[in-house]
């Protein structure tokens, strides 16, 4: 994004020229401010203000209505005391390095193959991508039943003659995350293969060409050359897949609701459960100010990085 | 689609924009075959008044599913005409806030406190002297449905008791049939609940959800319900667990399975199928351990409406819910007995009438867990018994422990 | 590949089976075959009779094809007292998908040319705390925007969802637009503030047309994500728009005694059938889209 930042540089008011009234350019000034109107609403109402509003209750005992009294740390104590909510978090942490390393891997790898001026490009193309348009409730009505074993692959596999074949992910407490990583990657991936598709064609034939020249193989063309030239694309992709990780919670409702017993409950879902299942909007609360915490610790360095030096330059 | 399903569909976002006085959406998450079929009962008592109208807002998914939506529409100020809820400490905040219409009036006129049965269940949707909410029926969890031809066809009688019925685990498991089908999520929770209440007696019951007795936790008679549970947990294995209650109940019904623990609500489904209690399906309440019935149920309310249309017609079907015929005909649809005690049930089945029997004597009557700990705590009893059932390393000991602690800590 | 492109190209034929090429389509080929399978389960077991749907091979082909399955989901389906189906929600997600989808597009757009051409004080920080908020549960800021919603007489109506989809919608899409804009050549900017043009004049007369490619990535982006969603069209959306998700919810999560797995299915691909046709239909656009810049920055 630092062309980006570059670009943005220049401002408007110095290359005006033309001679204009002061009204004039305050009028201009007028409207690209009311223009980004809506984006600072939504920041400081929603994003801001309503993070806020959730924090501040997550300090108060409310019920089913946000209406409780101030009780300080007690719903925070309560929760790192609650094995459910401590288990949620390691289960997310595995799915997400395991889906976040496999999506970008396997969406690069598959976007290098989609490269290779293949025929039916196009045909390819969609057979990745449909799964990104079905809805969760589609993903885990097929998944959870390819892999429930009186009726999906181990069933087959079983009538076939092939007794001793497992394939029992969702309902086994230790595998049950893979199942998940298996049909989240079979609904994400086509995505990251076509945003890493985009970044790989935006790169310059010359540049192919003077590696060739070089004698530089093509593996190592792709990985000293032109994934750092793809940096822009990495970052859009990793916002994208990241910001879905930590929001999951759809697929695990519709593929395992948390289950076997509490082997794929998610963050998310203690949350969801806590404010309106179980009317104790001040625990769900607390859960979620720990996923924001944990969001801002890893994402201000990075913001740092990305925005904070170069504005001073 | 035509121009007549456009026409249509316009005239009703027009009918509800101006909000037709007669119109009554009541919202629920009853969508089962023998659930639907009970609202039907209720949505044709109000449609015969001429007047008013049922328009159904089902829901799937259970309560979870319904919850953040029925209040979020509360907050937002666009209530629904009506709406099932859990009664309890959920909705009292709700009244509190002042969201709710009192419906004394109605319960005054009705003479409800002369009629509902046990008294109890009044007390659950009265706040502070004032009635908010209409209990349409009792539900009983303790019952295990058992399919005969699952025992007659395999050379075994059908069990009595719940000690006969494990002791056919293993033959019941070489003839090829699951012993016992299980839903998954809250199904398992239902099921603990009647083992404690069924295997531990109604004396341990009440010592653990009334008097909230950590050490009546940490007492034998305690650890002995959670080695029946244990041996359930390990006799189940993938074929036994099934995504939904009625999934389970259906195993049952096919014979597929022998038996399963479910509330007296199974029954509507047996009826859609039409089973009959004492020839295709035989029922154990209290396991046949001990002669109890909980009364839990569910229950109305009714959100406050600026429209004094919408009020009146939620009086009227708050009143018509608890008229004698619209009691019978809903009870027996959805398998769960009347709340009133003065109706006749002549047409009721043979598990009906067992169920009734046992609720004549007040002394076999529990309390359910709805009544006596928040959804806080009830939450968190749920979640160690789902993850003691899905996690065979977990040992009684441990669940008993954390058991206690939760009981200590609630308020 | 460019690396092809520099082989000689004289008389020598290339055949088509190199082991290059063996590899590549061996793999593309099982590749597919995970992508299909889920799709090609659907499809058969829509086509099948309840009995065989159930007794049967999941993967086997229907020994007899019905569409009935087809016509219950669409048509007749029960959720609740209703038996009409699918297509009660048909429509209604139609009236929150398109001016959701239009609404929400259009001022992503106009964040993203703002932020890259017209910065402003604190634009940047803005627009961070922008990407922040897509990392936020929805779950927590349903409260709180049930009760704005309704300070501002818009809850349980279309514009209510619309601000809705429109404000979740907003991170991804301003970053999609901002790096959009920023790879444009700023030249045009330049050259069209001399000529004494405006915000609005240069973003509708220069920046529209010039990025027609990443209009469409957005708006598959949104339609997709408008389309499936079930809690803010439920909520937010009143009863009286219940998208069409609610219906497949409630066909899916409930039975009326045996599980009709043909008829789930089937309403499955039917709810998905309007995002899975504008992918076909502009899947090619979708990448040139994104390869069109949307990615650089």
């Amino acid at each position: 994004m630092a062309e980006a930042t570059l670009a943005a540089q220049s401002k408007p008011e110095e290359i005006s020229t033309r001679p204009s009234l002061l009204h004039n350019i305050f009028l201009r000034n007028l409207s690209a401010k009311i223009a980004a109107l809506p984006m600072v609403l939504t920041v400081l109402v929603v994003f801001v203000g309503c993070s806020a509003w959730s924090v501040i209750y997550s300090f108060t005992n409310s019920g089913s209505l946000p209406s409780g009294k101030f009780v300080g740390f007690a719903q925070y104590e309560r929760l790192f005391k609650t094995a459910r909510f401590v288990g949620s978090a390691e289960n997310l942490a595995l799915y997400g390095v395991l889906s976040l390393v496999f999506t970008m891997v396997v969406g690069f790898l598959l976007a290098v193959l989609m490269d290779q001026k293949i025929r039916f490009e196009n045909t390819f193309r969609t057979v990745l991508l449909y799964p990104f348009a079905l809805s969760f409730i589609v993903t885990g009505l097929v998944w959870q039943w390819i892999m429930n074993p009186n009726y999906g692959i181990q069933k087959v596999a079983f009538d076939l003659g092939f007794t001793n074949f497992r394939f029992d992910l969702l309902t086994n407490s230790d595998t049950v995350i893979y199942g998940l990583v298996i049909a989240g990657l079979w609904q994400g991936t086509g995505f990251v293969m076509v945003l890493m598709l985009a970044g790989l064609r935006s790169i310059d034939e010359e540049i192919w060409k003077a590696a060739r020249i070089d004698g530089i193989p093509a593996w190592r063309t792709y990985l000293q050359i032109v994934i750092p030239m793809m940096r822009g694309v990495v970052i859009t992709t990793l916002v994208i897949v990241g910001s879905g990780i930590v929001r999951l919670y759809d697929l695990v409702v519709a593929l395992t609701q948390g289950g076997p017993g509490f082997a794929s409950d998610v963050p998310a879902k203690y949350v969801y459960d806590y404010m309106f299942a179980r009317g104790n909007l001040g625990q769900g609360l607390a859960a979620s100010t720990m996923m924001l915490v944990t969001v801002l610790i890893i994402l201000i360095p990075w913001a740092y990085i990305e925005f904070g030096p170069k504005k001073n330059k | 689609m035509n121009k007549f399903a456009v026409a249509a569909t316009m005239a009703a976002a027009l009918m509800c924009g101006t909000a037709h006085a007669t119109d009554l959406e009541v919202t629920h998450w009853w969508t089962s075959g023998g659930e639907a079929a009970a609202v039907k009962v209720f949505a044709d008592a109000l449609d015969a008044t001429g007047t008013d109208k049922w328009i159904d807002g089902a829901i799937a998914g259970s309560g979870d599913a319904a919850n953040p939506i029925i209040i979020s529409r509360i907050l937002g100020g666009n209530p629904m005409g009506a709406t099932q809820m859990n009664t309890g400490r959920d909705a009292e905040q709700l009244i509190q806030a002042g969201l709710m219409q009192d419906l004394t009036e109605v319960a005054t006129a009705e003479k409800w406190a002369d009629v509902i049965r046990p008294a109890k269940l009044m007390d659950s949707c009265m706040f502070e002297g004032k009635m908010y909410c209409v209990p349409v029926n009792i539900h009983s969890q303790q019952w295990l449905w058992l399919s005969r031809p699952a025992f007659e066809n395999n050379g075994m009688t059908v069990p009595t008791t719940w000690t006969e019925y494990v002791a056919d685990f293993p033959k019941l498991k070489e003839a090829g049939i699951i012993p016992m089908s299980i839903g998954q999520g809250w199904p398992i929770n239902t099921m603990w609940g009647v083992l404690l209440a069924s295997i531990g007696g109604p004396d341990l019951f009440r010592s653990v959800n009334i008097d909230k007795s950590a050490d009546a936790v940490r007492g034998p008679e305690f650890k002995a319900v959670v080695d029946a549970f244990a041996v359930v947990r390990d006799t189940a294995d993938t074929s036994a667990i099934v995504p939904l209650w009625n999934d389970a109940t259906q195993l049952v019904i096919e014979g597929k399975a022998a038996g399963n623990i479910m509330g007296d609500w199974a029954q509507g489904e047996f009826a859609v199928a039409n089973q009959v209690a004492g020839k295709d399906y035989d029922c154990l309440p209290g396991l046949g351990m001990h002669a109890i019935v909980d009364t839990g149920g569910d229950a109305f309310y009714f959100p406050k409406s600026t429209d004094p249309e919408i009020t009146r017609t939620q009086l009227e079907l708050a009143k018509l819910m608890l008229s004698p015929e619209v009691q019978v005909a809903f009870n027996l649809k959805k398998g769960s007995m009347p709340v009133r005690g003065d109706v006749d049930l002549a047409a009721a089945n043979a598990c009906m009438k067992k169920g009734l029997e046992i609720l004549a004597d007040p002394a076999n009557v529990l309390p359910t867990g709805e009544q006596t700990f928040s959804s806080d705590t009830q939450g968190q009893l749920q979640d160690l018994v789902l993850a003691f059932f899905a996690d065979k390393s977990m040992t009684a000991e441990d669940m008993q422990a954390q058991y206690a602690d939760i009981v200590a800590a609630s308020e | 590949m460019a690396v092809d492109t520099l082989e000689p190209r004289g008389m020598r034929p290339r055949p088509f089976f190199t082991p290059r090429k063996i590899i590549i389509y061996s793999l593309l080929f099982f590749i597919s075959v995970y992508y299909l399978f889920p799709m090609y389960v659907m499809i058969v077991t829509s086509l099948k009779s309840l009995d065989e749907a159930r007794g049967g091979n999941i993967f086997a082909l229907p020994i007899k094809v019905t569409f009935d399955p087809w016509f219950k989901a669409w048509d007749t389906a029960c959720t609740g007292l209703y038996c009409e189906g699918l297509k009660v929600g048909f429509l209604n997600s139609m009236k929150i998908t398109i001016p959701s989808v239009i609404v929400s597009v259009l001022i992503a757009s106009i964040n993203g040319y703002a932020l890259v051409n017209w910065r402003f004080k604190g634009s940047e920080v803005f627009f961070v705390i922008l990407l922040f908020g897509s990392f936020i549960p929805y779950q927590v800021m349903l409260y709180p925007l049930v009760i704005i919603l309704r300070e501002l007489h818009m809850f349980s109506t279309l514009q209510g969802v619309i601000l809705i989809h429109t404000v979740f919608g907003m991170p991804i899409l301003t970053l999609l637009f901002r790096n959009y804009f920023a790879s444009l050549p700023p030249e045009l900017f330049k050259a069209a503030r001399v000529d004494g043009a405006g915000f609005w004049r240069i973003f509708i007369q220069i920046m529209v047309p010039m990025s027609l490619p990443i209009f469409v990535v957005a708006m598959i982006l949104q339609i997709t994500g408008i389309w499936n969603d079930f809690l803010f069209g439920v909520i937010f959306a009143g009863n009286q728009n219940y998208p069409m998700t609610v219906q497949l919810n409630n066909i899916v999560n409930s039975t009326q005694g045996v599980k009709e797995y043909n008829v789930n299915m089937a309403a499955t691909i039917l709810t998905g059938l309007v995002p899975l046709a504008v992918y076909f239909i502009s899947g090619k656009w979708f990448v040139r889209g994104i390869a069109a810049g949307a990615v650089k920055g």
